[in-house]
């Protein structure tokens, strides 16, 4: 009798399983085709890896501009389009456009959408009004707003099926990330980790629109969606996790912004992102590890319930957000098959973890310039195991309020920010646009109003000693946490990573320039320069028999911010002040996508 | 203190008719000073350089305020960005009422080609307890008295300062 309703019980969750990923199958199916990009992502791992190879190491010399096309919008444009069979879908930064273009008819607008959104939701953008991309499933487009509205567009028409509103930006929460259809739901971060917003991922229904579950960074355990099974490192994390590192009631304002790239292992079940900062950037004001700021997160897409939890920062004292993009890769280590889970992370270390257990296999420096850890404990049987060892010389917190702590690398825009590394599983290496940028960081203290920034420290930036490439271009072997090459760029590279199966990789430099390098040794084979500063992800899709490259120019970010007047290093004296290149000098604002492709034989 | 005696400025430039006196900040010269704030000779607060390259508290405050609060949108030392534009030039042109105005109540700039928005910060004590100090380095750096980089040596915060401050951010009653 028990073994009969056992059986049932079964069935009828087999059942419910294939009705529920329905939509998951299809969108899953569409993205193994490589004539289409139809996620941000290219595809659920995350490896901005495409099969097509028309397009390779032989002939990539004669690339050549096939058409262009202005978005009309003049801010950073980040993220990269979608490809559907022959739609093409751009999106913009605020006023976050949709352009659906026919492929087929000459580049033709099908539709427009454009919402009406309250400009004073602009400055409460920490940086510049970015928005990485839209999303497909369910014949929908869906959009994440400035201000945070949620909205799913019919794909054939633009019309509008249904919008809810992700967060309040009066309170300091905005719209900036791709979300990412994961199967019959929409998964969508939150910004606003310098505005003391406890950030959260959020599951939609797809068909409507409703809320189905909410994971916040940090707070009680049934807000953050975890239980008894949750572990870090193996081990239970146990009741109120997250409570117990915060002082009081700091978490309601604790940060941990979700604003990265969503991946996702359909096998495994799991979807994985990162959390970002805790608020403030004075960590004197909040003591503790401020659980689960600077976490890689691996959670059922169905309930929300993290499976497993890793935090890389604990008690971040410089803004290294977490929320870089999980890389999800089938690789042989030591003989051994593993489904690995790969992260570049701002704080310039490198990981490899098992993502079926998040077992920690690899942490190591992705920038042989990171000083402000000596290397993550990877003795299993020390109490610290899994946390990276902090050098007094480079601790803020140790140092103080009022205290400013000099030549602290990476800075705060991390070794690598948002911009999605490739991977290639030809080469079985990643490819990982990189900053080359140090700092100086002095804490202090700041009071909390609502919809304020909440900051507490002051900061400049500048190269490493003795050099002046503020940028890298790196192949990394996930496996054994090696550099294999490295390209110096000029500017921090900000622009996603394309591999390809014709042993290509591309990528965009903050200069405007669109360049392909051989995927083994990282020669240059070719580089074209676009009409402004390449912050978007590189994109390929197949249309006609032909292959094409696509990226979106139009230079701003953080980058843009921080680079456009040249950096300046404080060590140097006043006769060095502007050595260093402006960005202003190579490249001015516009939005414009570049599409290439092989000449007409 | 300090707030209260902000907030009369800012009404007082609502009163003039908003952000457009566009009267020059005048002559940045320092003829008088009181526990540490320089005033120049209309009563403005303005900087003070030494010789030896040590500048007055208010310079040296408002570059680690600036750096925190404003950089993120207008850039290092007051350079500008392609999000927003260089203060150390608006400042030419911008006179201490006028920027108190634009910094408390925030200023719209949006048209087809833009959409420059400053936000209001006149709740903001971290930026509303600073105002002058702000105002004190941007005006140094606009008239090129102070370089770029953090100033080296800097006066010591004075006593009169310090209870100001903590008065204004409410570091004694904190929610």
């Amino acid at each position: 009798m028990r073994k009969m309703l056992y059986a049932t019980g079964l069935g009828a969750m087999a059942v419910f399983a294939v009705g529920a990923a329905s939509a998951n199958d299809e969108l899953h199916k569409m993205s193994q085709n490589p004539k289409d990009w139809v996620m941000p992502t290219g595809d659920y791992t995350n490896q901005r890896y495409s099969k097509l190879n028309q397009i390779n190491a032989q002939n990539v010399g004669k690339l050549q501009v096939a058409w262009t096309f202005s978005t009309g919008v003049l801010r950073g444009h980040e993220g990269g389009p979608l490809i559907i069979g022959n739609m093409m879908y751009v999106h913009t930064p605020f006023p976050n456009k949709v352009y659906a273009i026919d492929l087929s008819k000459d580049n033709q607008i099908v539709w427009k959408y454009e919402p009406k959104q309250d400009p004073n939701v602009i400055p409460v953008m920490c940086c510049d009004t970015v928005n990485r991309g839209v999303a497909y499933g369910d014949g929908k487009i869906i959009l994440h707003q400035a201000d945070t509205t949620l909205v799913a567009l019919d794909a054939k028409t633009g019309k509008v099926e249904w919008s809810v509103k992700n967060g309040d930006p009066s309170k300091g929460s905005t719209g900036t990330s791709a979300p990412m259809v994961i199967k019959d739901k929409v998964l969508v971060g939150i910004s606003g980790g310098e505005f003391g917003v406890q950030a959260h991922m959020t599951a939609y229904d797809l068909k409507t629109g409703k809320l189905v579950w909410r994971g916040f960074s940090e707070g009680p355990d049934d807000q953050i969606l975890v239980d008894d099974k949750t572990t870090e490192l193996g081990k239970p994390i146990g009741k109120d996790s997250s409570l117990k590192t915060w002082q009081g009631d700091q978490w309601k304002i604790g940060g941990g912004a979700t604003w990265g790239w969503i991946s996702y292992d359909p096998e495994l079940n799991l979807v994985y992102y990162g959390s970002g900062n805790p608020s403030t950037w004075n960590p004197k004001q909040r003591p503790g590890d401020n659980k689960w700021s600077m976490t890689i997160w691996a959670r059922n897409p169905d309930t929300g319930v993290a499976k497993w939890v890793y935090q890389m920062t604990p008690h971040d004292e410089w803004d290294y957000d977490g929320v870089n993009e999980m890389i999800l890769s089938d690789q042989s280590i030591d003989g051994t098959p593993r489904k690995l889970l790969t992260h570049f992370d701002r704080n310039g270390l490198g990981y490899t973890l098992d993502r079926a257990t998040g077992e920690l296999l690899v942490a190591d420096k992705y920038d042989p310039k990171v000083n402000w850890t000596s290397g993550v404990d990877m003795n299993k049987s020390s109490p610290t195991y899994g946390r990276p060892k902090v050098l007094d010389a480079a601790s803020t917190d140790k140092a103080g309020e009022d205290h400013n702590v000099k030549g602290i690398c990476p800075a705060a825009l991390g070794s690598k920010d948002e911009q999605p590394a490739a991977y290639s599983p030809d080469t079985q290496l990643f490819y990982v646009p990189t900053n080359h940028v140090c700092m100086d960081y002095e804490p202090f203290k700041v009071s909390y109003t609502a919809g304020q920034p909440y900051v507490g420290a002051t900061l400049s930036m500048y190269p490493p000693p003795g050099e002046t490439n503020m940028g890298n271009f790196i192949a990394w072997d996930g496996k054994t946490g090696k550099i294999v090459w490295s390209n110096k760029e000029q500017f921090s590279v900000w622009s996603g990573a394309l591999a390809t199966a014709g042993g290509v990789v591309f990528y965009g430099t903050l200069e405007g320039y669109l360049k392909a390098v051989d995927a083994k040794t990282g020669k240059e084979l070719y580089k074209f320069k676009t009409p402004s500063g390449i912050i978007g992800n590189v994109t390929t899709y197949e249309n006609g028999g032909k292959q094409y490259v696509a990226v979106l120019s139009g230079v701003g970010g953080w980058a843009g911010i921080g680079l456009a007047a040249g950096l300046t290093d404080p060590t140097a004296g006043l006769g060095a002040v502007g050595g260093y290149a402006a960005l202003s000098n190579y490249t001015a604002l516009g939005g414009t996508l570049t599409v290439f492709s092989l000449p007409q034989q | 203190m300090r707030k209260i005696w902000f907030v009369t400025a800012a009404i007082f430039v609502v009163a003039m008719g908003g952000v457009a006196s566009a009267e020059a900040p005048g002559d940045p010269t320092a003829v008088k000073s009181e526990d540490g704030k320089y005033l120049d000779k209309d009563g403005n607060p303005t900087y003070k350089v030494a010789p030896d390259g040590t500048v007055d508290w208010y310079t040296y405050s408002g570059y680690r305020r600036y750096h925190s609060e404003c950089h993120v949108c207008h850039g290092p030392d007051g350079m500008g960005s392609t999000y927003a534009p260089a203060l150390k030039d608006s400042l030419k042109s911008m006179n201490y009422a006028d920027f108190l105005g634009v910094v408390a109540s925030g200023r719209k700039n949006v048209s087809t080609s833009q959409e420059n928005v400053m936000p209001a910060f006149g709740d903001n004590p971290n930026v509303a307890c600073y105002m002058d100090d702000l105002y004190v380095y941007l005006r140094a750096r606009s008239n090129d008295a102070v370089e770029r980089v953090r100033p080296a040596k800097h006066e010591d915060k004075s006593e009169a300062y310090g209870k100001a401050e903590d008065a204004c951010m409410g570091h004694n009653d904190k929610k």
